[in-house]
Order: C-alpha cells, then structure tokens, then sequence
C-alpha cells in the first residue's frame, strides 16, 4: 500500500508560527506519511541556516499569555521583541519543548522534503546561500502536483 | 515485562515522545520491544495512535508516580 501523504503551506516567519509546520511535518513523517512543506512568503525565513532572526512579538499578539499586563506603549519599546522572544525560548526549554532547529532537523532526516517559494526569494531579493541545503526551488504548480494527491493538506 | 530497548523521554514535549520513539524503533528487529518512559501526559494518548498507525503492538501502557510507561512491540 502506497503510504499516506501529506502536504502543508507554511506563510509565517514568528516563532509561534514556525512550530506547526515542523511538529506536524515530523510526526507525520514518523507516522509513515510521505510529507512536502511549501515554504512561501514569511514562511521563507524557516529555511535560514540561522534561525535567530525568527522571533515572537507580543505587539499586535493580544492572546500571547504575558507574566504580567503590558500596555502597547511598551511593548512597542525598543528591545521588547528580543526579550519576549528570549522569554519563550526559555519557557520552550524549560517544558522540554525541541528548538526550531532540532524539529527542522528531525524533519530532514525523515525525507520531509522542503519546497521554497521561488517568486518569494526573487520578490525579497534572498540570498539563497542564506539557505540551508538540501531544498528545492518551485512554483504553486509545483506545490500543487504533490497536494493534490494527499491526504491531509494544510495552510499556515 | 521483558524489553530489548529502553528509550528515556522524560522531559520531553511533544511530539518528541512520538518521534524518537519512531527512531529508537529503526534499528530493532521485528519482535522486539522497546520500553518507553515519558512524562508528557500528552503521550498517553499520542502513543496508542502513533502503534494504531505505524502497526506497532502497544502491548502495555503503565501509569505511575506522574511517569507513564509503554511497551511497544516492533511490528
């Protein structure tokens, strides 16, 4: 029997955001499926060689659990984005949760495979060396010969 | 109840309970059983879909002292 597939857009560069793509991407690979991730847009900044640049900002983020009550003026201070993303990557570790890096690692070594967004790294004028190996460059078209035969397809 | 293997996962969040253990079972051979300890209580639930799915036997699930304990058999 063919194994299942599946397929997930990943759009968003915020280290919220990033962790979906990659805890379903793994899961699903040690489940036995067959896994594509588009990276398009935002999304892009998951390929990084180096993660340090993807952050989580509270500003904008109202349901982010905050140790005590922010007003916006100061989230919007300079320095706040650092410190709230060094706060979840502390509260990450501490509840045994893997870094970004570890997940896209265990992504790679179970053949999920990576499809960049070939208009985003021209639209954004990326660096490709910026990336890391082993990804493909593609269109929607390229996404959608895999999507369209899975069994589980996702946007996020 | 016998094991070939024991993979430790306290500590771990999801899904690395599920994942590892989908690794730690790669180089066993079919009949052997890997003990699992974890102290996500997510994992009660994820492992008994992550052997539904793969068709790995859990053959045993043990809760005690906030630690839970599977046995899975590689298929």
């Amino acid at each position: 029997m063919a194994n299942k597939k599946m397929a997930i857009i990943a759009t968003k560069g915020t280290l919220d955001m990033a962790y979906p793509p990659f805890i379903l991407g793994s899961t699903a690979a040690a489940l036995g499926y067959d896994v594509q991730i588009f990276f398009t847009f935002y999304g892009l900044q998951l390929l990084r060689k180096d993660l340090s640049s993807v952050m989580i900002s509270p500003l904008a983020n109202p349901a982010m659990p905050m140790p005590v009550p922010m007003p916006v003026m100061v989230q919007m201070l300079p320095g706040m984005e650092s410190m709230a993303t060094m706060m979840m990557k502390q509260k990450l570790k501490k509840h045994g949760v893997a870094s970004l890096e570890e997940l896209r690692d265990l992504c790679l070594e179970a053949d999920v495979k990576f499809v960049a967004c070939q208009m985003t790294v021209d639209l954004f004028e990326f660096d490709k060396s910026e990336f890391i190996d082993n990804i493909e460059y593609g269109g929607a078209a390229t996404f959608m010969s895999f999507a369209g035969d899975t069994d589980i397809c996702l946007f996020v | 109840m016998n094991f070939d293997k024991e993979f430790n996962a306290r500590g771990l969040s999801c899904p690395l309970p599920i994942v590892k253990t989908k690794k730690a079972l790669v180089d066993m051979t079919s009949g052997q059983v890997l003990k699992v300890i974890s102290t996500d209580a997510g994992s009660l639930k994820d492992m008994a879909a992550f052997a539904e799915q793969t068709g790995n036997p859990l053959l045993s699930t043990v809760e005690e002292n906030g630690e839970y304990v599977f046995y899975v058999k590689k298929k």
